[in-house]
């Protein structure tokens, strides 16, 4: 590029003369007009209008005019790069038309083609419906506890005033830890509910005590479609000044409209668990038959065997043994306690038929229920 | 409790219409767990008829005997001659009364019965046995009535074919539910109806000739009432109305000195034991066993007895496991089998709960007996219920009621409970008011008096009302649980899951992610899971707890490691034709501790000491949470879109980085050495920048592989969570992140085959400084290029400083001071240097 000079006369410069200008302007439009793709139109794009196309030259040339003369040379010049980008931006949306028209046609795949290439994964339904038990309480202000399977004989009955000779102590079939002696005398089991968890919580805490407890436990059943051995339970406990079989009976059913829906009534049957005084077996009426089945052998339900009600869990007023064996004053504090079987729960909730499926692992059943039920 | 409507309505004036349901519904809501409401004959009809066999003719040539028989059914068949019917059973004569059924009747099954022909005669109807008319399945034999029944009268009303039967599973608490007299009161109550209780009957009193009983341990038998019957007809059968309550309430009938005394304990709830008298040598007596004693029991097992048995004894020995099982040598004779009994005493006592319930655990001997002793039985039921039978014994089998009444009883303290009125109102959080309190007491039977508080006095028959909460959960029970109102507690605001139960559901949510199936299996193990897994014989994992009562004497272990019971559901699903398979469990395992003990049984009275409750903790294994995986098949499945991937030892190790990133834990991978993985293949993991180890990953020898029958190449990971997160959470700072542009540059190394690739990353990173932003593995390369026991490992490094950009000099700076390092520390040479 020249330096300005004052003497330099523009009609000299030989590419602004207007015929130059005009005949580059022109062959630029030819160009664009020429070209039949995107491609050929970008190549046109760059030849006449980049930075070593003919009119860009030109235009530098101007910087080295006199004062007097940029004027008329910018006019010029800025017409017919302002045709040409004109043309371009035509000629572009023309080429595009054709383009969406014609080659992205051409271009189509079969997107029905099965794309599975990321292995899939789930969780376990009961550990997910445990999950969604917890978050139910957890969002009522409870905690979480946790406690072993593997549990001292006096936190699974004695702590839970099932004293050795009890009788309730035989109806829950014990697994017995074989003590270093080779008896039976180890003082140990594989804990039968979750309840002890119950009283590990209240010795380890002060009340106000709200505690929601899931888990393992263990009864010497055979595997069946109705029964396992290695079952889970939530147990849930709330120790506090002035709880009632009242606090009891909304905290259920909270539960049940949240993990189960609204519109279904419960029925509370008076039960008997030395831990608790009054004691009760909740029952869900069954949310397929509605109790329609029941005396009506021409709809039989296999969801609730026909009953019209569906077993939840027990529960009841924590009785005040358990607190004097805790270290809870029974005078001040009062408490409920609950303890749903999770199987039972996701049989119903989930409709399915055979507790075995719930056992063995196969990866058929689990991944349905994905990430979260 | 199997509870006969028909029976019940005999105490219960329940309403005419009430079906068994109905009943089962008020029942239920009164605390009765019915489980079964049985319809029994709800799909028979008749005429079903009491016949007299005229004739029998047997017809011969066939496969087994045939009878052709002329039956007199009175007018039932319409016209009033015999009836012609063909039958296979033979025990009856000519003569018998039997029951029969004539066309057009429908019997159990349903079984509708016509006229046919068979054997070459016309077979008008059948002769009926229990089986057929759906009276037990105890004998396929026809029944034979006593003789004393008309011809053509109604049978179904005769053997009380149509019934419905509630069956009752009774609760520990309610000992007086094993009775028809409990069932009834709790109807009674639930009905607002009168109870006409069983055991309300005349009893002559207490005297001195009765029969001789001494009781040596008062403690152990607090009451022992004996009466005696003579002259009784050793011929004399159970009448039918006997047999058939006996049967619908489950207990098979057996003679008649014994089919009453089971009766009278169904009805009244009080355990009877009837005893030859002839062959009881002397007086009875109640006493703890001795040492050497044995007694041979009604079901022929000769039994060693503990010092703690408590036992019903004679001059010759013990003659009874008190309240559990009655002595052959003194047992009621069948008559069938030569001279019948024709004396009886009938023992009614009262024993101690925990002793019987010691002895019938002890001796594995259950029985309805000690069923009910161990509950509870009122002691004030025992003269009641020996009248009933002596009655029973007078009236059927034509016996002599002796007038000697013995009636030992122990000095029973008058239990009374003081109750606040208002302590129901407190437990259910709702008004009952005092009155209610009083009069719901008093219909179990309660005697109460007092305002603001109570004093109450449990009826005998209620031994498990013992404190005011118990007379409390009565009253909200009688007054119906669906009456208690529903609120919620106030809770105080809660601080959410815990950072360890966060890290278990992410580990749970990140394997999931990475494709990952969850299963839980059992923890059952056995040597032959270790075998298979190919431990030495000195593994510490062969260590288990063990347990005293496995379901299979094949695994009485718990598991140390979660991989036998996660690789047997890998093969699980191999076998059902799943073949490409990733799966994890997360769960405990159970680790003996060094130091073994027995677990301390603290009292119940208090809160156990600081030391016995460490004590109560020392004696259980360690049980950390563990996670693991296993994998097999392909990772990443092969499809138009071109070749998949085998799952293999790297997917192990990477489900372990994905379980170390979700706990927020950064993993170092070292070469490791642990049975079942493959020696040449296995990943020691370790916390970074400690050496915890806390699990390993890779894939499985293949002697394990081959024992436990799944694909080569299985891979697996385990890994202790517990551990992991042992450090606590860790808060992240959020890096600074540099808007200068980055420099790339390659580098690769020839190392030793040997050297691990993660040592000649650390080289590099540690060499390259503060300016490496990232570093990457792109390529391994092993041949001829790169020599004999060599590779060749090509990184990418990203250099970027926070505050400028880097010149090339800068970059290349960095390069070479890392390449330095490596070459330092590994021995590795700079590829085409
Ligand atoms: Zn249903």
């Amino acid at each position: 590029m020249s330096a300005p000079n004052k003497s330099y006369d523009p009609v000299e410069v030989e590419a602004l003369k207007p015929e130059v200008v005009e005949a580059a302007r022109d062959e630029a439009l030819a160009a664009f007009a020429a070209a039949t793709s995107l491609d050929e139109l970008k190549q046109a794009k760059v030849a006449h209008t980049g930075d070593r196309s003919a009119l860009s030259l030109a235009n530098r040339e101007i910087g080295a005019l006199p004062p007097h003369a940029k004027a008329a040379a910018g006019k010029l010049i800025g017409q017919a790069r302002g045709a040409v980008n004109q043309a371009l931006a035509k000629r572009q949306g023309e080429l595009e038309a054709e383009r969406d028209a014609r080659v992205l046609v051409e271009e189509a795949v079969d997107v029905t083609l099965p794309y599975d290439r990321t292995p899939r994964g789930a969780r376990h339904p009961l550990t997910t419906l445990a999950e969604r038990i917890e978050d139910t309480f957890v969002a009522m202000g409870y905690q979480v506890a946790e406690g072993p399977e593997v549990e001292a004989e006096w936190l699974n009955f004695d702590a839970l005033n099932l004293g050795p000779d009890h009788p309730a102590r035989s109806m829950q079939d014990t697994f017995f830890v074989r003590a270093p002696d080779g008896s039976a005398d180890s003082g140990v089991v594989l804990r039968t509910q979750t309840s002890p968890v119950q009283a590990r919580t209240l010795l380890d805490r002060k009340p106000p005590v709200y505690v929601v407890c899931p888990g393992r436990v263990y009864r010497t059943d055979e595997l069946d479609a109705t029964h396992t051995p290695v079952f889970r339970q939530v147990e849930g406990l709330a120790v506090d000044e002035g709880i009632t079989f009242a606090d009891l009976k909304g905290t259920i059913e909270q539960l049940v409209s949240t993990l189960i829906g609204d519109g279904l009534e419960l029925r509370w049957r008076p039960s008997y668990f030395p831990f608790t005084e009054p004691s009760a077996e909740i029952d869900l009426q069954c949310f397929v038959c509605r109790g329609e089945s029941v005396g009506n052998p021409d709809r039989p339900c296999r969801t609730c065997g026909s009953e019209g009600w569906i077993e939840l869990g027990g529960c009841g007023v924590v009785n005040p043994r358990v607190l004097v064996a805790c270290g809870v004053d029974p005078d001040r504090y009062s408490g409920f306690a609950f303890g749903l079987g999770l199987e039972r729960i996701l049989m119903n909730r989930h409709n399915v038929a055979d507790m075995r499926d719930m056992v063995e692992g196969d990866v058929r059943f689990t991944l349905p229920f994905g990430m979260e039920i | 409790m199997r509870v006969p409507l028909s029976w019940l309505r005999e105490y219960v004036d329940l309403p005419a219409g009430e079906t068994g349901r109905d009943v089962a519904e008020r029942l239920v809501r009164a605390g009765l767990e019915v489980e079964t409401v049985e319809q029994i004959g709800g799909d028979l009809k008749g005429p079903l008829v009491v016949g007299e066999v005229l004739s029998i003719e047997e017809l011969t040539g066939f496969k087994k005997p045939i009878r052709h028989c002329w039956v007199n059914v009175g007018e039932a068949n319409g016209t009033g001659d015999p009836q012609e019917i063909v039958c296979g059973a033979t025990n009856f004569a000519v003569g018998d009364k039997v029951v029969v059924v004539l066309p057009g009747a429908v019997l159990p099954g349903p079984f509708p019965i016509a006229a046919r022909q068979t054997y070459g005669h016309t077979s008008a109807g059948m002769i009926c046995s229990a089986r057929e008319l759906g009276m037990g399945d105890d004998h396929d034999g026809i029944i034979v009535l006593p003789p004393e029944y008309e011809p053509g009268t109604d049978a179904i009303e005769l053997l009380q074919l149509v019934d419905e039967v509630l069956d009752i599973a009774v609760t520990p608490d309610r000992g007086y539910c094993l009775s028809m007299r409990g069932v009834a009161r709790e109807a009674a109550a639930a009905y607002g109806l009168p109870l006409a209780d069983p055991a309300l009957l005349d009893v002559p009193p207490a005297n001195s000739f009765g029969y001789l009983v001494k009781v040596n341990d008062p403690a152990g038998c607090d009451r022992f009432v004996a009466r005696t019957v003579v002259g009784i007809d050793p011929a004399a059968k159970s009448p039918i109305w006997l047999q058939r309550r006996l049967q619908k309430a489950g207990i098979r009938p057996i003679s008649l000195a014994v089919d009453i005394t089971n009766y009278v304990m169904l009805e009244v709830g009080q355990p009877l034991h009837a005893y030859d008298k002839q062959r009881v040598d002397g007086p009875i007596t109640v006493r703890r066993a001795e040492p050497g004693e044995s007694l041979t029991t009604l079901d022929g097992v000769k039994r060693t007895l503990s010092a703690e048995d408590l036992l019903i004894c004679d001059n010759s020995g013990p003659i009874g496991l008190a309240g559990v099982m009655g002595g052959a040598s003194t047992e009621i004779l069948d008559p069938a089998a030569g001279p019948g009994t024709t004396e009886v005493i009938i023992e009614a006592a009262h024993f101690d709960p925990v002793a019987i319930a010691r002895g019938a655990k002890r001796h594995k001997l259950p029985s309805e007996a000690s069923k009910r002793f161990e509950r509870g039985v009122d002691p004030e039921a025992a003269r009641a219920a020996a009248q009933r039978a002596v009655d029973l014994l007078v009236l059927i089998a034509g016996g002599t009621a002796e007038a000697g009444v013995t009636d030992i009883a122990a000095p029973h303290p008058v239990r009374t409970i003081t109750i606040a009125a208002d302590l129901p109102d407190r437990v259910a959080g709702t008004g009952y008011g005092r009155e209610t309190v009083t009069r719901r007491l008093q219909e179990i039977g309660c005697s109460v008096s007092g305002a603001d508080v109570l004093e109450v006095t449990p009826p005998t028959w209620r031994p498990d009302l013992t404190d005011p909460y118990d007379l409390a959960e009565e009253v909200i029970r009688l007054e119906g649980y669906d009456n208690v109102p529903a609120r919620m507690p106030t809770v105080p605001p809660g601080k959410g899951l815990t950072e360890a139960q966060r890290t278990h559901r992410r580990v749970g949510v990140a394997l999931a992610g990475a494709g990952f199936v969850e299963v839980n299996n059992y923890p059952f193990v056995g040597e032959a899971s270790f075998d298979a897994l190919g431990l030495e014989p000195d593994d510490r994992r062969r260590r288990t707890v063990t347990l005293v009562n496995p379901l299979n004497d094949e695994e009485p272990g718990l598991r140390t490691t979660l991989l036998p019971g996660l690789l047997g559901a890998l093969r699980r699903n191999i076998g059902r034709g799943n073949t490409d398979l990733a799966i994890f469990e997360t769960g405990t395992v159970f680790l003996p501790k060094d130091e073994l003990s027995v677990a301390p049984r603290p009292a119940v009275d208090r809160r156990p000491s600081a030391e016995e409750l460490a004590a109560l903790d020392a004696a259980l294994p360690h049980q950390p949470r563990r996670v693991a995986v296993a994998l097999a098949g392909e990772r990443l499945p092969s499809g138009w879109w071109g070749k998949g991937s085998a799952a293999g030892w790297a997917d192990a190790i990477e489900a372990a980085r994905a379980v170390a990133r979700a706990a927020g834990v950064e993993l170092d991978v070292r070469r490791g050495q642990l049975l079942p993985w493959h020696p040449g293949r296995c990943a020691e993991l370790v916390v970074a920048g400690t050496d915890r180890v806390v699990g390993h990953a890779g894939e499985l020898h293949p002697r394990a592989v081959k024992a436990l029958g799944l694909p080569e190449r299985t891979a697996a990971m385990e890994l202790d969570l517990d551990l992991l997160s042992a450090d606590g959470a860790v808060r992240v700072d959020g890096p600074p992140v540099s808007g200068f542009p980055v420099a790339t540059q390659d580098v690769a190394l020839i190392v030793d085959a040997a050297v691990p690739a993660a040592e000649v990353e650390a080289a590099l990173r540690a060499g390259a400084g503060e300016l490496l932003e990232a570093i990457r593995l792109f390529d391994v390369f092993t041949g001829e290029q790169v020599g004999e026991g060599r590779k060749s490992l090509a990184y990418a490094l990203r250099f970027r400083a926070a505050d400028r950009t880097l010149t090339a000099d800068e970059a290349s700076a960095a390069r070479e001071a890392a390449v330095a390092e490596a070459v330092a520390r590994t021995g590795a040479v700079l590829r085409g240097a």
